[in-house]
């Protein structure tokens, strides 16, 4: 029996860039640079792995997001992945994490599904919430934060290193599962796995396809608004000394002054 | 006045700091009715009590400690279908954000994470964030449903307000997807006797100037003279010179403490992204032209391993 692999992939601002607000109090897309988020790149990884495993498995990409969000899922694609779906829609701008997960949880169904993977986070919204959602919408279990993972017989294993344990976990299929950065680094791109993915289909689906109504999502339907984004204006320069043997007895003055010894 | 919801972080009925927190900020919006979920409601409820919490609803069913977050969520839900609270607060640890997320799910309510301040506003609670590595802070509101909103340690500081705090028990029914993610082992983490990174007043970290995990010495024992915790950067973990459970950045943990020392750490964005929203900000490193220095309140361009035991030395004699 085939595996069916749902791996949910985010395009965001690069990191590194500077990344900022739109007037409407999105994020600007415009600005900066996007790229599929690094924490993604995990979970894409991993199910290459599961699916390298199995005897008979499918790995598709998933996205919701603009049209440049294509470059995530090529990259996906060209790290292995097998196929991928492309949630487009004009009304979707803005939509915030509930309805994001109502899309992804709507787009998981049509495609099928034995096994959903996420990275942990998004890098740029970072709320770390959206596979907790997903298992809640779908109705199967989650396996989450996890820094190793396996699937066999049916039933999916892994290790969760929360704050305060490391807890072994263990569900049947389907589920959903999120992995960390501790997972296994994801493998780059090879020149015949690029060439490849441009071959490799790419479904597009919009809000009817899902049978979502465009009031339910976007910037009007979202369940929490932003009233205000300030710039956090410059940190007033420091002082920066230069140890001449004393820095240590310095810094601890400046500790005392501040009260913090 | 209305009843808000705080969801109690603890371990055995020891309620983390972050969760008095909380309760501090619930009180602007309402009166505070604590959920206690596990062993040991009676010892917190004392806790809870001082803290201002009118009530604490609590529920113990071997299903919290056998299967992951699902049962939890079932129980915040029906303390939400008990109370019908103006709001529900849960601590920012990475359960809570899963049990918040759940739950906001169910009850078709908004959900805004990780803020660093709460206050009341006409239309509801306002959440302050910090984003985009902190280069942003944004004011939000959830705008359907009950808000849910979970908040990150060390965002206000617990004042004690004494209220009734006394116990009732919560009726629990499992659904059907409680039982889905079976735990099949739990090893406590090892305590270290240092403060947990996410929640401490003071934190040390240590980089790639750190130079090997036989050096980190240095930095726990600057830490241990402050009573911080100790951080590493992806760097220092990457290299296995420190557990991945202490780092520092956007792939490890978020911290926000009173101090952030930073020693031999250059300030890669990917850092700054989890430590940019401490209070009093610290540097130690031989580059001068490092970005980290561009954060900071007070920095020295030197070699850390002159600097930090200096530094310790010194803080042991003026504490004596």
């Amino acid at each position: 029996m085939s595996l069916r692999i749902v791996v949910c992939v985010k395009y965001v601002p690069d990191a590194t860039g500077d990344r900022r607000f739109a007037e409407d109090l999105t994020t600007d897309r415009e600005s900066v640079d996007g790229l599929l988020s690094e924490l993604d790149e995990y979970a894409v990884e991993q199910a290459l792995q599961i699916s390298d495993e199995a005897d008979d498995a499918e790995v598709t990409v998933l996205t919701v997001g603009p049209e440049d969000a294509n470059d995530a899922l090529r990259k996906a694609l060209s790290m292995g992945a097998d196929k991928a779906v492309h949630v487009e829609d004009d009304d979707l701008h803005g939509t915030d994490a509930l309805g994001t997960s109502l899309v992804l949880a709507k787009a998981i169904e049509k495609t099928g599904y034995d096994l959903v993977i996420c990275g942990m986070a998004s890098t740029d919204g970072t709320m770390g919430v959206l596979p907790a959602m997903l298992a809640e919408r779908l109705a199967v279990p989650q396996v989450t934060l996890l820094s190793e993972v396996s699937v066999d017989g049916g039933k999916v294993t892994g290790r969760r290193d929360g704050d305060t344990a490391t807890e072994q976990l263990e569900a049947a299929l389907p589920a959903v599962v999120s992995v960390t950065d501790q997972s296994g680094e994801a493998r780059y791109p090879s020149f015949k796995g690029i060439m490849a993915a441009k071959k490799k289909p790419v479904e597009s689906l919009d809000l009817d396809d899902l049978d979502i109504d465009g009031d339910d999502v976007g910037l009007e339907g979202a369940w929490t608004a932003v009233d205000d984004a300030a710039e956090r204006p410059a940190r007033t320069a420091g002082t920066v000394v230069k140890d001449e043997g004393e820095g240590g007895k310095q810094l601890a003055t400046y500790l005392a002054e501040q009260k913090f010894i | 006045m209305a009843e808000v919801l705080v969801y109690v972080d603890h371990v055995d009925g020891a309620v983390r700091k972050p969760t008095l927190e909380l309760l501090t900020l619930a009180r602007r919006l309402g009166d505070p009715v604590a959920v206690h979920l596990g062993p040991g409601a009676e010892d917190a409820a004392k806790v809870l009590g001082e803290h201002g919490a009118v009530k604490v609803l609590a529920a113990d069913a071997a299903e919290f400690a056998d299967y992951l977050v699902a049962p939890k969520v079932d129980a915040l839900q029906a303390a939400y279908d008990a109370v019908s609270p103006a709001a529900v607060l849960v601590p920012s640890s990475a359960e809570g954000k899963e049990v918040a997320a759940r739950l906001a799910v169910r009850i078709g309510s908004g959900i805004i994470t990780d803020a660093v301040d709460l206050a009341a506003g006409d239309e509801g609670p306002v959440a302050t964030q910090s984003v985009f590595a902190a280069g942003y802070t944004t004011k939000s509101r959830v705008t359907k449903g009950t808000p849910v909103i979970t908040v990150k340690p060390n965002s206000a500081s617990p004042e004690p307000a004494p209220a009734a705090g006394a116990v009732e028990q919560l009726a629990v029914s499992f659904g059907e997807q409680a039982t889905g993610t079976k735990v099949t082992s739990r090893t406590p983490r090892e305590s270290t006797g240092r403060p947990e990174l996410t929640e401490a007043a003071i934190v040390v970290s240590g980089g790639r100037g750190v130079n090997g995990a036989e050096n980190f010495h240095v930095i726990e024992a600057l830490a241990d003279s402050l009573g911080a915790a100790v951080g590493a950067s992806r760097a220092a973990v990457d290299a296995g010179w420190y557990p991945h459970s202490n780092q520092v950045g956007q792939t490890g943990k978020s911290v926000s403490p009173q101090l952030y020392i930073a020693a031999g750490i250059s300030g890669a964005i990917q850092h700054r992204a989890g430590m940019q929203t401490s209070k009093t900000i610290v540097a130690v490193n031989k580059d001068a032209e490092a970005p980290i220095f561009d954060l900071v309140d007070y920095g020295i361009v030197g070699d850390l391993f002159q600097v930090v035991p200096q530094l310790t030395e010194e803080v042991k004699t003026r504490k004596g």
